[in-house]
């Protein structure tokens, strides 16, 4: 075959390219939707609450994932600095995954129960009161804002779908738990969450 | 993983390996001698042609090795259910990794860790330790030197909430400290809370108090706060509860009044929380740490 022939045929020349770029993807990921390790839950693993959802809807708004990762790798550094590294058990409820791909502040991966509510609340509201060096942004109308619990209830229900197992009874009382609260309750109540399953060093 | 993933994997990887070099293999084929004698490809553009020349020898030849590289990755490290002939795994990797940190330092930390939390200020090494461990990981609330901030406590001085001995300080670090103090807004009413603020102020010897407001104080005081916070106000380190008498207040916000901090205390309670460590940094760490910590309270 010329690649001429390929050259001036797009058809052809798009069908040869899906072919090409789909074995990295049959080989590494479709493989892993069979591995018990990747979709079964880490014992412990519960879908988040009403308002630890709410709190994770905040934080993509937000766009903490985009100077924060969520993914210890396994490396050395990386485990003495952030904990334990990451397992794929963790996130099987999670749709997104919010592992991130840039670190301009760090992991969070582990970082619940790490630091009080208090410091995380001041840390939102002004970063520089705490850590003085900080490159975070302020996030004061986290503490003025309050939570609209009238969707949360269908949020749980659409996850519910792919298959994190809420039950009816959390869907119907989403909407009172959450509503009325301010984001920052929210916010720091997803935070002092993460990777609190897997402990030690 | 299951045997057909395992062939699954490999069949995959098997046809993308041929099918690139069978790929080349044919491409690489023309009729063409090339060079400037080579007819052109038919493009032109303000009078210049691309020649249809075939792929040049130093091009192919690294295609051709990063194929035989490929082959020989395959073979050394894992795929499917290979285990490949290096054993390589992530996992080992790291804890290789530990191991190896672990016998050029485990001796430092085994042998400070002998050290009583007390005599660690004397060891040079564990306050370069220390020091680093609480930048890394105490700083974020009390501050780089250890002054504390708003509801975060000042480590340099000498006022302990939950007792400034070693064991103390270990024993903070290890399991934590959880603060508790009730609000008692509704159970004083306002002018109750106004008049504890006042004993509060007086015990700690302001000049601006108002006597009998503070008399008034004293009796609710007597009646509520002392299980607590001591008769004479000195506190009671096993609770946690603080000193009302040295005038240090953690939850005075800069160029707040005394009375104001006092009284917002009294109405809403407090309930400080410093995380528990060990389990974060291990024992050896906290060990270290709480020398430092130690060391910075008594300079």
């Amino acid at each position: 075959m010329q690649h001429e022939t390929v050259e001036k045929n797009v058809g052809l020349m798009v069908a040869l390219v899906l072919v090409a770029i789909s074995f990295g993807g049959l080989v590494e990921i479709v493989p892993l939707f069979a591995q018990d390790e990747v979709t079964e839950p880490i014992e412990g693993l519960e879908p988040h609450s009403a308002l630890v959802l709410e709190g994770r809807d905040i934080y993509i708004r937000e766009g903490c994932h985009v100077c924060h990762t969520q993914m210890v790798r396994p490396l050395r550094a990386e485990v003495e600095r952030y904990g334990p590294y990451s397992q794929a058990g963790e996130d099987v409820y999670e749709h997104p995954f919010l592992w991130g791909s840039k670190r301009t502040g760090p992991d969070l991966a582990r970082v619940g129960q790490r630091y009080s509510d208090e410091w995380q609340k001041a840390h939102l509201y002004d970063p520089r009161s705490v850590v003085p060096e900080s490159n975070m942004p302020a996030f004061p109308w986290l503490f003025e804002w309050t939570v609209d619990g009238s969707k949360t209830g269908a949020k749980m229900a659409a996850l519910r779908r792919v298959g994190v197992p809420y039950t009816d009874e959390q869907i119907a009382n989403a909407e009172s738990e959450v509503d009325g609260v301010t984001e920052i309750d929210a916010l720091v109540a997803y935070l002092q969450q993460l990777g609190t399953l897997v402990t030690g060093r | 993983m299951s045997s057909f993933w395992s062939a699954y994997i490999f069949i995959l990887t098997g046809i993308s390996i041929v099918g690139l070099a069978i790929l080349i293999t044919l491409t690489r084929r023309m009729k063409d001698p090339g060079g400037e004698g080579a007819s052109t490809t038919g493009h032109s553009f303000d009078g210049i042609e691309e020649f249809n020349n075939p792929l040049p020898k130093w091009w192919l030849n690294l295609f051709w090795i990063t194929i035989v590289f490929a082959v020989g990755y395959l073979i050394a490290y894992p795929l499917g259910n290979w285990d490949g002939l290096l054993n390589w795994t992530s996992q080992k990797e790291l804890t290789d990794a530990q191991i190896a940190h672990d016998r050029r330092y485990g001796e430092i930390y085994e042998r400070l860790a002998n050290i009583p939390v007390e005599e660690l200020p004397d060891n040079a090494q564990a306050m370069r330790i220390g020091q680093r461990l609480f930048e890394d990981n105490c700083a974020l609330c009390h501050g780089q030197a250890g002054q504390g901030g708003y509801g975060f406590p000042n480590l340099t001085d000498d006022d302990w909430l939950y007792g400034g001995s070693g064991d103390a300080i270990k024993a903070s670090l290890v399991n934590g400290r959880r603060g508790q103090m009730p609000a008692w807004g509704d159970a004083l009413g306002a002018q109750g809370v106004r008049a504890v603020t006042e004993y509060v102020v007086q015990l700690s010897n302001h000049d601006d108090v108002n006597a009998t407001l503070a008399r008034q104080g004293e009796a609710l005081y007597n009646a509520s706060c002392v299980a607590c916070h001591a008769e004479d106000g000195t506190g009671n380190q096993a609770l946690g509860a603080p000193n009302l008498t040295n005038d240090i207040w953690l939850y005075q916000i800069p160029g707040e009044s005394v009375r104001d901090s006092v009284q917002y205390t009294l109405n809403n309670g407090r309930a400080g929380n410093m995380p528990a460590w060990e389990n974060i940094l291990g024992e050896e760490r906290v060990h270290i740490l709480s020398g430092y910590v130690y060391n910075m309270g008594n300079q």
